[in-house]
C-alpha cells in the first residue's frame, strides 16, 4: 500500500520571537524618555491661537503657564461663560496673579529665577481686556519675560 | 517579562503627550511707579502708529489697512530706504562687523481695544515680528551668506542692533465696550 505522506504543514513557520521583548524594550524607553505627562486638567476651553513667527518654549522648567478662556460646560452654572483666569487647578481673579507668580518664582531654584518666562494659554476669541489686566498684574510681579501661546498657522497663500 | 514591559510601554503609550509648546515672545516694561512728568516727544515722523479697534480692524498711520498688508508697511517704515521725509530719522553708529551704519529711529506704537479679539492682536504682533525678522535674515543673507539662525552670536548682535524690536504697547481704549 501507498504510504500517504503526510504533507508539509501547509504556511510558513512560526516567527521566532526571541528577540520580540528587546524591540518591546526599546519602544517602552523611547515612549519613557519622551513623555511629558500633563500637569493640570484643564477647567477652561482654550482654542489656540495661530501665527507664525513661532519661538519654542524648549526648558519647561522656566515657564508658568496662565490659561485664559470661557469655562468648561461643567462649570459653566458655576462661573458663568464669559473668559476666566486658571491658575494650576482653579479659577482665579486677576488679584491672584501676582502671588501665583511669587509662588512658582519661589518653586524654582536660585539660578533659574531671574529667567522666568510666563506663558499666556489664551483662547483665540477671548478679548484683550482681560489679557491686558493679566499683563499688567505680571508687570507689577515682575515678571517680564512673556510668551503668547500660539500653534503653528498654515498659509494658504 | 515581555508582559510586564508590554503593560508599561501601553501605559506610556497612553499617557505620552508630544507637542512642545510655541508661541511668540515677547517683553513687558518694567513697572513704573509714577508717570513721569514730561518724557522727552517722540517726533511724528519716527512713531508708526498701529490702532486695533473693538471690530477687529486696523489703522495704521491714520489709514485702515488689512492685516496682509502690515508687514511690508512695517519693513518699509523700519529701513525708509528713500529718506523719506515722512519715514524716520536715523542716526549713524558704529556696528561691529558693519563699521558706520544709520540706523533708523523708528519705534512701533501699538494700541488696541479692550474687546480686540486676542487672534487679531497676535496676528498684529505676529506681522509685526514677521517684518523684523526678514529684515534680519535679508541683511544676514546678503552680508553674511547664511541664514540668521546659523550665525554666530556676536553676529547675531550686530544685526539685533541694526534692526532693534522696539513695539510700545499703550493702554488699551475702551471705546466699544460693553
Amino acid at each position: 500500500m501507498a504510504k500517504f505522506r503526510k504533507k508539509k504543514s501547509g504556511g510558513q513557520q512560526a516567527i521566532n520571537t526571541a528577540s520580540l521583548p528587546d524591540i518591546v524594550f526599546m519602544l517602552l524607553f523611547f515612549f519613557m524618555v519622551s513623555t511629558t505627562m500633563k500637569e493640570v486638567d484643564l477647567n477652561v476651553v482654550v482654542k489656540p491661537a495661530q501665527a507664525t513667527e513661532l519661538v519654542k518654549l524648549e526648558k519647561k522648567e522656566l515657564v508658568t503657564f496662565i490659561y485664559v478662556g470661557v469655562p468648561a460646560k461643567k462649570y459653566q452654572a458655576l462661573y458663568g461663560s464669559e473668559p476666566r483666569i486658571q491658575l494650576n487647578d482653579q479659577f482665579s481673579t486677576v488679584s491672584d496673579i501676582q502671588s501665583y507668580i511669587a509662588q512658582s518664582r519661589d518653586n524654582m531654584s536660585e539660578a533659574n529665577q531671574s529667567k522666568m518666562i510666563v506663558s499666556i494659554k489664551a483662547d483665540k476669541e477671548c478679548p484683550m481686556g482681560i489679557i491686558t489686566d493679566i499683563k499688567q498684574s505680571l508687570r507689577k510681579a515682575a515678571a517680564l519675560k512673556l510668551n503668547y501661546s500660539a500653534a503653528e498657522l498654515v498659509r494658504d497663500r | 517579562m515581555a508582559d510586564i514591559a508590554f503593560l508599561l510601554l501601553i501605559f506610556f503609550l497612553v499617557t505620552t503627550t508630544m507637542d512642545t509648546d510655541t508661541g511668540i515672545a515677547t517683553l513687558l516694561p518694567p513697572p513704573v511707579e509714577e508717570e513721569p512728568e514730561d518724557t522727552p516727544p517722540v517726533k511724528e515722523r519716527n512713531v508708526f502708529t498701529v490702532l486695533i479697534n473693538s471690530q477687529n480692524q486696523l489703522l495704521v498711520e491714520g489709514k485702515p489697512m488689512e492685516i496682509s498688508e502690515l508687514t511690508e508697511a512695517a519693513k518699509e517704515f523700519i529701513v525708509n530706504p528713500t529718506d523719506d521725509e515722512n519715514l524716520p530719522e536715523k542716526n549713524t553708529k558704529e556696528v561691529e562687523f558693519f563699521g558706520t551704519v544709520e540706523i533708523g529711529k523708528g519705534i512701533i506704537s501699538l494700541q488696541n481695544d479692550r474687546d480686540t479679539e486676542y487672534q487679531t492682536y497676535l496676528m498684529v504682533q505676529n506681522e509685526l515680528q514677521r517684518a523684523i525678522n526678514e529684515l534680519r535674515e535679508d541683511k544676514s543673507k546678503s552680508k553674511f551668506g547664511k541664514s540668521y539662525a546659523e550665525l554666530e552670536k556676536e553676529e547675531q548682535k550686530a544685526i539685533r542692533t541694526l534692526f532693534p524690536r522696539k513695539i510700545s504697547e499703550a493702554e488699551p481704549k475702551n471705546i466699544g465696550g460693553k
